[in-house]
């Protein structure tokens, strides 16, 4: 078995806060991939909110949040256990950001030993 | 007289399993835990000396206390007799500590009895073999009815719990001082082992609803001495003591006259027992009151769902609670549950891919679950995985069950096709 990350990215801030709905139909696609035993880590969220994001740059550029330049951000990522990345394309294939025109970068882990 | 001998069969095995454990706990925290064949030894001639009484002289007004007393002068006359022995050689090295006073009161009984669950919970001890120990010792069971519940040969047993044993006489354990250090790294296999146990009963293996009874209220007995020592009265021991009062009350409901057991949805209401539930929601308060989650509140807020009339979003709250549980921790009959929750919210179709991606094909819950899901889809695939999981199970109450409903998914399918 492979481990592949899974990244979220959004194009809205606003999205950032899901509703109620969102929220459960995330921890059902979550739970869902660990119910067949495929979630290597939960993984985490990452706050983009102004405090919490900076960006740091050569010659000591400091920028608030990571979207002066790019729209997108990325709001965290889940590590998940397949066999192919087809497999890990499939399992993202089913959660719910693509309602909020959100998406998923898959990328093969690469373990630091 | 005939009447006296009657009472005193009767009593015996009852009470036998009640003080056997609780004796021999005192002994051994009296003596030490490598002196544990000792202790054993008093417990078991004072029994003897009790049946061999009893049945000439009748029953004593308090049998209990009667039996203390034979025991307490079984442990004095064997002290004496070893300090004869120290005496006349030096040079002994196995001494045994102990004071020659000491009492079988209510406190030394439950003091001892909560050194015990710790002593026998040694992480050295694969969790089988911690299972085993704590029915024999903890709970009183005969080598026979240990294999019974694991369905495994006594010889079997019998290997695994002498390597424990061993163990169990050779861990530094101590056993009459229980302090905070010793709580602290052995408490989550403490409360990993009495779940355990709890589920031996609940989900057994065994037909024998007796047995079944027996190892799910010693479960809940041991997990309620921990609630009620200071140091050992943490928030999970609540919540778990919580899951066991929630799944007991249903223990009666859950099998009908013949031993079969009953599907949630067909169980009668009227025979969940009240006061159970309500000393589960006693529990789980005390278990919430603060900020911890452990696996044990998620599964005691399903159970106490579980109790609770038709809400209307009982079955979210299940899901979710579901959620939170597999992310804890996998299990392939976590998995399962979870997806009857999903069908539940979602629909029988969407579980159905869901159920779909467990792959769990080699058990047979998986199997009875799809054919749960396709019954009112697909009667033909339905059938197909009942007859797949009648094939995989090994309870032959769970074949009968599943037996039934083919028939009755066959009969339907005939109606249906006469209407055509």
């Amino acid at each position: 078995m492979k481990e592949f990350a899974l990244i979220f990215r959004l194009n809205n801030i606003a999205d950032f806060k899901p509703s109620p709905e969102q929220m459960q139909e995330r921890m059902n696609w979550l739970a869902g991939i660990a119910a067949q035993n495929k979630l290597a880590d939960k993984g985490n969220t990452l706050l983009p909110v102004p405090g919490s994001a900076r960006t740091v740059k050569p010659d000591n550029i400091v920028t608030d949040g990571p979207y002066t330049e790019i729209k997108e951000f990325i709001s965290g990522y889940v590590v998940v256990r397949a066999e192919t990345i087809e497999e890990a394309v499939e399992m993202a294939k089913g959660n719910p950001i693509f309602k909020i025109g959100g998406n998923i970068e898959v990328r093969e882990v690469l373990k630091r030993d | 007289m005939q009447e006296k001998a009657i009472s005193h069969k009767e009593l015996l095995p009852h009470l036998f399993r009640q003080e056997y454990t609780k004796m021999t706990a005192v002994l051994c925290r009296h003596f030490g835990l490598k002196h544990i064949e000792i202790a054993e030894d008093i417990a078991s001639d004072t029994f003897l000396k009790a049946s061999e009484n009893w049945a000439l002289n009748g029953v004593p007004e308090n049998p209990a206390a009667w039996l203390y007393t034979v025991a307490k002068n079984k442990a004095k006359d064997h002290l004496k007799h070893l300090t004869i022995i120290e005496t006349q050689n030096e040079t002994a090295t196995d001494k045994i500590q102990a004071e020659h006073n000491f009492e079988f009161n209510n406190q030394n009984i439950t003091d001892s009895q909560l050194a015990m669950i710790f002593a026998v919970c040694n992480p050295a001890n694969s969790t089988e073999a911690q299972i085993c120990l704590a029915l024999q010792i903890l709970y009183g069971f005969s080598l026979e009815e240990i294999a019974n519940v694991f369905l495994a040969k006594t010889e079997t047993i019998k290997k695994r719990l002498h390597r424990a044993r061993t163990n169990l006489r050779n861990d530094n354990f101590q056993i009459r001082n229980l302090n905070e250090n010793e709580i602290q790294s052995r408490l989550d296999t403490v409360l990993r082992t009495l779940y355990l146990l709890f589920n031996e009963g609940y989900f057994s293996k065994t037909n024998n609803h007796l047995i079944r009874k027996d190892l799910c209220s010693e479960a809940a007995r041991l997990t309620l001495i921990l609630t009620e020592n200071q140091l050992t009265n943490v928030k999970q021991a609540n919540a778990l003591l919580a899951l066991m009062c929630y799944q007991s009350s249903r223990l009666d409901a859950r099998t009908n006259t013949k031993g079969e057991a009953i599907l949630f949805e067909q169980q009668d209401k009227s025979l969940w027992d009240k006061t159970l539930i309500e000393k589960g929601n006693f529990y789980l308060v005390n278990a919430c009151n603060g900020t911890e989650i452990s696996k044990y509140h998620l599964e005691a807020g399903i159970a106490y769902w579980h109790t609770t009339p038709a809400d209307q979003n009982k079955w979210q709250h299940i899901l979710q609670l579901y959620n939170q549980l597999i992310l804890i921790e996998y299990s392939p009959v976590t998995a399962l549950n979870r997806t009857f929750a999903f069908a539940k919210v979602y629909g029988n179709k969407q579980a159905i891919s869901e159920a779909e991606k467990l792959n769990l094909t080699e058990s047979n819950y998986y199997h009875e679950l799809l054919g749960y899901l396709y019954t009112e889809i697909n009667i033909d695939k339905a059938i197909n995985y009942y007859e797949r999981a009648i094939g995989l199970t090994k309870s032959r109450a769970e074949k009968q069950t599943l037996a039934k409903e083919i028939e009755r998914l066959k009969e339907k399918k005939g109606v249906n096709r006469h209407k055509r």
